[in-house]
């Protein structure tokens, strides 16, 4: 266990130096100088060399790298190029804003992905479980994005119930918060529970083939009854695996409902930076979303070996 | 199973949640449509694309940071009309001495700063001598022709100049005219202070900006107690939150296209007015086919100014042929001087010699410029050129390929800077690469004659630079307003940096 443990803590550090790695050099290939971007059309020679100056960006690109490691190491990542002001505060601010996003996302994929994919698979041969199948196709073709607007159409533009975009800080008017999130969570959470649905099927059907549930049916459970106790924690293996790599799914397309649904989360603060050539901005927001993964992926590691005593033999 | 979960504590959470969603959803159907906040009475939103980075325009570039807070939070001791005119601000009236060179101002006595400082002449001396000591942004060097600052009196302002200059009183009303407290300076990036009638609130970043009527604003309190304004990327989901009531006015529309969606419906009004951004097909002459003036003339007369505004932009806009937009005092229509002819066109491009070499079209990605470029390139291909598109992203790889490098035959920018024709053509290492000393004279002249010698010669130097045709300008982008049927007092024009927001009400 423990064997195991220290191997994973140094994947997970190897993974991050290479990513770390790998992000600053894309940075620095990136065509567009930032200190023109930050000065504008009318900016002399002079004042963009001193800029650059300012910035570090005549310093080798080696010192140029550790110093934003320093930076993100001890928390205090600087200040932005762009905007010159810290750019912690920001992050810590967007970081929350993905979160919630996301988080809610997750939630509504589980909460109808699980009894779905189950029903699905219990009734794989009856036509109510054909049709959820179908449904749950409709539902993998569809980007996120397309609902969201497809959402903001109907029910933002058509029938005026929610409004169409924005984003309010819960502490700030609680009801509009909840309004503003209702469509961006579904829209994410709602294409997530499509991919979903169809592992947590393919799961609960392994495991309805399993000797143990027989032996559980013979001793005189009830199939539902057999399932719930036996077989669904045995099902969950392989769909929390599937939650995990969804995680990076879901960040990615927050990306995109963050612009359909005009919110201010890491991914449109990500693209905003991008464009303004905010170099270490787009550099911390990227190593975040790193970091978030694989982190997420070290815990599934963990979580496997909870649920799953056989991996711990085999670890040890 | 050491680890097993009793189904009762799954059941309970599954519960807990189902719970939480359902009274989400609950909350969100029993509340009125939209997400405007606040009592519409009191309150109003305004919908705009470009957040600003800071609330520092003194040492930050763009548009945005003026547009917010100039007229609004600062105020000027001049400031601009709708048509153009400059009026009273904290100056309640202004002479100038027989040289020219001497500007006497007299102020407002019982302005205040919203740090509760008294606004004097010398915070007014104050504010244009940190123009040249504290800013950093490119516009600090129009204040380079001041001299001396005096305050003389309390309410009293003595500054003289250098030399005459025209152009000085006007950028008075820009941003490098605007008032700080000599107490108010030291957060300037998040708490700015000026003597305007609002202050900045709050502001949630990359959503929204709240301003909040002050209480003891010297001059004529506005109407509305809070204007929030919101920020969009992206056109539809700005006209989507005009249609679902999340905010009342559309300051700037950037898809003329959907403007249908608005203007046969009673519940909304569209305000169609003029701006200062001439959409230029910039032509590159240093270096190139395009150093060939008669490349240049064939390309004017090979564009349909007409056809291309109703194809790319819906139509909306004004044809103008020169740098010069209608709401300048010199303004006159330059568009016959190269008039659609393709033959005309043919025959000059064959004459020039340039006929086999490719143009190379360089756009930034915005919209107005992707939308034309295909248009310009289709028009000038049927005039015989050869045209390659290319798309550069903006701001970044546009900034440094064809503004900085001047690697570019052509490109389409709109050049929004009021009275932009100085800085876009008056020097020969700009991107346009255009050099005239006779233009540069007449600007010259212009700036250090009396009124009527400036009209007379900034005509004949737009008529000069159009003749060159040192580039050609596509229309002048229109300043497209949508807005609550009810809201009164839009600023129909935008020709200053600022976004007025003194005279909005509802009707």
């Amino acid at each position: 266990m423990i064997v195991r443990l220290v191997q994973r803590i140094a994947v997970l550090l190897a993974s991050l130096v290479v990513c770390s790695v790998l992000v600053f050099a894309f940075m620095a290939v990136l065509p567009g100088d930032p200190a023109r971007v930050a000065l504008g059309v009318s900016a002399s020679d002079s004042a963009v060399a001193q800029l650059r100056t300012e910035f570090g960006l005549d310093r080798p690109l080696v010192a140029q790298y550790f110093s934003w490691i320093h930076g993100l190491v001890t928390f205090d990542p600087g200040n932005s190029y762009i905007s010159h002001m810290p750019i912690g505060p920001q992050l810590a601010d967007r970081l929350l804003v993905t979160l919630w996003l996301v988080g809610t996302g997750m939630v509504i994929a589980c909460i109808l992905a699980i009894p779905m994919g189950t029903i699905m698979a219990v009734r794989h041969r009856k036509p109510s479980g054909l049709m959820l199948s179908a449904v749950s196709q409709i539902g993998v073709a569809v980007p996120a994005f397309l609902a969201g607007i497809l959402m903001i159409t109907v029910f933002a533009v058509g029938l005026g119930w929610l409004p169409a975009n924005g984003w309010t800080p819960p502490v700030q008017d609680p009801v509009l918060f909840l309004k503003q999130l209702v469509m961006p969570a579904l829209s994410l959470g709602i294409v997530q529970a499509a991919v979903l649905t169809r592992y947590v099927r393919s799961a609960v059907l392994d495991v309805l083939r399993e000797d143990y549930l027989r032996t559980a049916r013979a001793k005189g459970l009830r199939p539902t009854q057999a399932l719930l106790r036996h077989g669904l924690r045995n099902a969950s293996v392989p769909v929390v695996t599937v939650l995990a790599l969804q995680l990076a799914t879901l960040l990615v397309g927050s990306v995109v409902i963050e612009r359909v649904f005009v919110i201010p989360g890491l991914g449109s603060l990500l693209l905003d930076s991008v464009a303004g050539r905010d170099l270490t901005m787009v550099q911390d927001v990227v190593m975040i979303i790193a970091i978030a993964v694989l982190l997420v992926n070290f815990l599934v590691d963990m979580v496997y070996l909870l649920i799953d005593p056989r991996l711990r033999v085999g670890a040890s | 199973m050491r680890h097993h979960t009793p189904p009762a504590r799954r059941a309970r959470t599954i519960a807990a949640t189902l719970t939480c969603l359902l009274l989400t959803a609950c909350s969100a159907g029993s509340l009125a449509a939209g997400g405007s906040i606040g009592d519409p009475e009191t309150t109003l939103s305004i919908g705009l694309t470009a957040e600003p980075a800071n609330l520092d325009f003194t040492k930050t570039e763009g548009a945005a940071i003026p547009q917010a807070l100039l007229y609004n939070v600062y105020e000027n001791l001049v400031k601009l009309d709708q048509s153009g005119r400059i009026e009273p601000g904290l100056a309640t009236s202004w002479s100038r001495s027989k040289d020219r060179k001497t500007y006497t101002f007299h102020l407002v006595k019982d302005a205040r700063f919203s740090n509760g400082a008294r606004f004097t002449a010398a915070d007014a001396k104050f504010s244009i001598e940190r123009v040249a000591s504290g800013w950093t942004v490119a516009q600090k060097s129009q204040m380079g022709v001041v001299d001396t600052v005096r305050a003389v009196a309390p309410d009293e302002l003595k500054v003289t100049l250098k030399t005459p200059s025209n152009d000085w009183l006007y950028r008075m009303t820009t941003r490098i005219g605007a008032m700080f407290s000599r107490t108010g300076v030291q957060k300037l990036a998040t708490e700015p202070v000026g003597t305007g009638p609002y202050v900045v609130k709050r502001w949630n970043r990359g959503d929204s900006i709240t301003l909040a009527r002050r209480a003891d604003y010297w001059g004529r309190a506005p109407h509305f107690k809070t204007v929030a304004l919101k920020y969009f990327k992206d056109p539809t989901a700005l006209n989507n939150a005009l249609l679902t009531g999340t905010i009342n006015v559309i300051g700037a529309m950037q898809s003329p296209d959907s403007l249908y969606r608005f203007e046969n419906n009673p519940k909304y009004k569209v305000i169609e007015g003029s701006t200062n951004g001439e959409v230029l097909l910039s032509l590159n002459n240093g270096s190139g086919p395009l150093r060939n003036p008669q490349a240049r003339q064939a390309v004017r007369h090979a564009i349909d100014h007409k056809a291309l505004l109703d194809t790319c932009w819906a139509g909306r806009g004004k044809l103008i042929g020169s740098m010069v937009p209608p709401t300048d005092p010199w303004y006159q229509d330059l568009t016959d001087l190269y008039p659609y002819d393709r033959d005309k066109a043919r025959k000059l491009l064959k004459e020039s010699g340039e006929a086999g070499r490719t143009l190379r079209l360089r756009i930034p990605t915005l919209p107005y410029a992707v939308a034309c470029g295909t248009v310009v390139k289709s028009q000038l291909e049927q005039a015989g050129f050869k045209v390659r598109l290319d798309q550069l992203e903006f701001p970044a790889t546009w900034l440094t390929t064809v503004f900085k490098n001047a690697d570019y035959d052509m490109s389409i920018i709109s050049h929004a800077e009021p009275r932009d024709i100085q800085a876009v053509f008056g020097s020969k290492t700009y991107y346009t690469r255009y050099n005239s000393p006779e233009f540069r004279a007449l600007l010259k002249k212009a700036d250090e004659g009396t009124q009527e010698q400036q009209v007379t010669s900034m005509r004949a130097a737009a008529r000069l630079l159009s003749k060159d045709a040192a580039a050609d300008w596509l229309f002048l982008l229109p300043n497209l307003m949508v807005a609550d049927a009810d809201i009164t007092g839009l600023p129909k024009n935008s020709i200053s940096e600022s976004l007025d927001l003194t005279g909005l009400g509802r009707s």
